[in-house]
């Protein structure tokens, strides 16, 4: 079976400082894979390499078997989308939400735009009456749910999140991961999740990966972590580390 | 233990085209040299809380309380002046979205050494070596090239430490940490809470700490303060969060993912109209 996301040796560099180290991996159609580990370690670069916002200088990306340059064409975007990291800063504030979800739609010339916005703000859970609203009205929550609903209004195959919860408290962090399982299933999607939250990694991803400067640590299934099935040191000092803070009295 | 803060009654209003929009409803609260917890859902109040005290809420909204003292300073009364002597100095906050409050056009390595002179008159190289140090202490792992990023060069979680780091270099007596951790891998965020307890062990500093992190504040607070629609709903030891009684509170813990149980999908928050009365 073709990968949906086929990752070799990717290298990315900005002037002399490597980011990324020859990381490679190869994500399944249909799966859910996790990306964690250090601050600074090249999760973010990693996703936006594959999204081709990362200055690339080495290594191979496949999507779907299909081998991508060095520029990303339309015919992309319309199968790999990017929720991104910061939730305030990746919306425009003085844009209304109807705008956010219209520049996608003009920009890939559909034609369908008022049933397709109806539709996507629906799916997430945001009633019509949010439609005219700007984004700085919008909570932290509902500013998330609307830059996960102009993700999806192109029907990608590819759902690339950074962080997607780390910014919501517990209850609307629930709220926003059980949308993403229910589009997840509902159309077949394809997930690359990056969060420091192991807890919310084994819940959404079936595989991860554990980074650390730049490079893989290792690579295992989210039961062999929740059962600490584990081979490296750094990954067991993130599973100690979650457990919260110690008090040493 | 002696008071370091007071509050009495703090009511933030905003006035707006469909109305009043009230964000803090009479939150009463004091705090001595201790890490006090604030959770609670997303708009029930907790930044503006700390932005009252900062004295950073918004020029059109409406402030009023019984008391609000900092060492016996009247924080409603001070002038704007001796007000932004203080910021930072004496009470400093750590903003909620680190790449919002730093300067884009300002290498980081030049923001904390201005924090620092705007408040100790240290020379260029003394500042720059403090600059430094400050920033190892909050584990970036490369202080020379990170000092000389811009926001936009360095990650999520590298922000939110240079952040901490601008915060901590002036040595404030009360710290209000918005969200300080929100965006740290777990075990540079155990690092980073090291920092902040020492501050208050060894320093005698007062720790207000805002996070959505249930697991986290009552492992590592004293005290934590429930908000719920601009009201303390529930106060109680950290230590006993999971005893919380508040059927909100009992919600938000509920809704947490937990390694290895398996939930499809997670319980969500049934909100009661009587839990914002
Ligand atoms: N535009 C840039 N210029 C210079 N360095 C950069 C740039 N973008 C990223 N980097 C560097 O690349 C490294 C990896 O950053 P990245 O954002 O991928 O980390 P991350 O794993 O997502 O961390 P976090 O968990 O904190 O978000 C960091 O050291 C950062 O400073
Ligand atoms: N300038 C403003 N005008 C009108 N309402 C405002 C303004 N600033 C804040 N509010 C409102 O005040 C309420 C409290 O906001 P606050 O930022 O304190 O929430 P919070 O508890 O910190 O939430 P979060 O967890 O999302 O950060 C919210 O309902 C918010 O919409
Ligand atoms: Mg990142
Ligand atoms: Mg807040």
């Amino acid at each position: 079976m073709t990968s949906a996301l086929s990752i070799d040796k990717l290298r990315v560099a900005f002037d002399e400082f490597v980011a990324l180290k020859d990381v490679s991996l190869e994500v399944k159609p249909g799966e859910s894979f996790g990306l964690v580990g250090e601050s600074g370690s090249g999760k973010s670069t990693l996703l936006r390499a594959v999204a081709g916002l990362a200055p690339v200088t080495g290594g191979k990306v496949e999507v779907n078997g299909k081998p991508l340059g060095a520029k990303r064409d339309k015919a992309f975007y319309r199968q790999v989308q990017m929720v991104f990291q910061d939730p305030y800063g990746s919306l425009h504030p003085r844009q209304t939400v109807d705008r956010l979800l219209l520049e996608p739609l003009d920009i890939h010339g559909f034609d369908d735009t008022e049933r397709r916005i109806v539709r996507a703000l629906d799916e997430v859970g945001l009633g019509s009456s949010f439609r005219f609203r700007y984004s700085h009205q919008l909570s932290g929550g509902q500013r998330q749910r609307v830059a996960i609903a102009r993700a999806l209004i192109l029907e990608p195959s590819i759902l690339l999140l950074d962080e997607p919860t780390s910014a919501l408290d517990a209850s609307v962090q629930a709220e926003v991961l059980n949308l993403l399982e229910q589009v997840r299933a509902a159309r077949k999607l394809t997930f690359v999740m990056v969060s420091h939250d192991l807890a919310v990694v084994t819940h959404m991803c079936d595989r991860l990966m554990v980074m650390q400067h730049g490079r893989e640590v290792e690579l295992l299934s989210s039961a062999d972590l929740a059962a600490r099935k584990v081979n490296q040191d750094y990954t067991r000092s993130l599973l100690t580390a979650s457990e919260g803070y110690r008090r040493s009295a | 233990m002696s008071t370091l803060l007071q509050v009495e009654d703090l009511r933030v209003s905003f006035p707006t085209r469909t109305g009043l929009v009230q964000a803090v409803r009479g939150v009463s609260f004091s705090l001595g040299k201790e890490r006090l917890g604030i959770v609670g859902e997303s708009g029930s109040g907790k930044s503006q809380t700390g932005r009252a005290i900062m004295g950073l809420t918004a020029e059109h909204a409406q402030i009023t309380a019984k008391k609000l003292d900092f060492n016996g300073i009247d924080l409603l009364k001070v002038s704007t002046a001796e007000r932004r002597a203080m910021r930072g100095k004496r009470i400093a906050m750590i903003l909620q979205d680190p790449k919002y409050s730093l300067n884009p056009v300002m290498t980081i390595g030049r923001q904390i050494v201005e924090a620092l002179r705007a408040h100790e008159p240290v020379g260029g190289a003394e500042a720059r070596r403090r600059a430094l140090e400050m920033l190892a202490a909050v584990q970036i792992r490369d202080p020379e090239r990170v000092f000389n990023l811009y926001p936009h060069e360095v990650s999520g979680g590298m922000g939110q430490r240079a952040m901490i780091a601008m915060m901590l270099v002036a040595g404030p007596e009360l710290l209000i940490a918005d969200e300080p951790t929100s965006a740290l891998d777990v075990t540079v965020q155990l690092e980073v809470l090291g920092i902040l307890n020492r501050l208050v062990a060894e320093r005698g500093m007062g720790l207000i700490f805002v996070s959505h992190d249930l697991r986290l504040v009552s492992s590592f607070c004293d005290r934590v303060i429930v908000m719920y629609a601009g009201r303390i709903v529930e106060e109680l030891p950290a230590s006993r969060l999971t005893e919380a009684e508040h059927p909100y509170t009992r919600g938000l813990l509920n809704c947490m993912p937990k390694i290895g149980a398996d939930r499809h999908p997670l319980p969500v928050l049934d909100r009661k109209p009587e839990w914002a009365l």
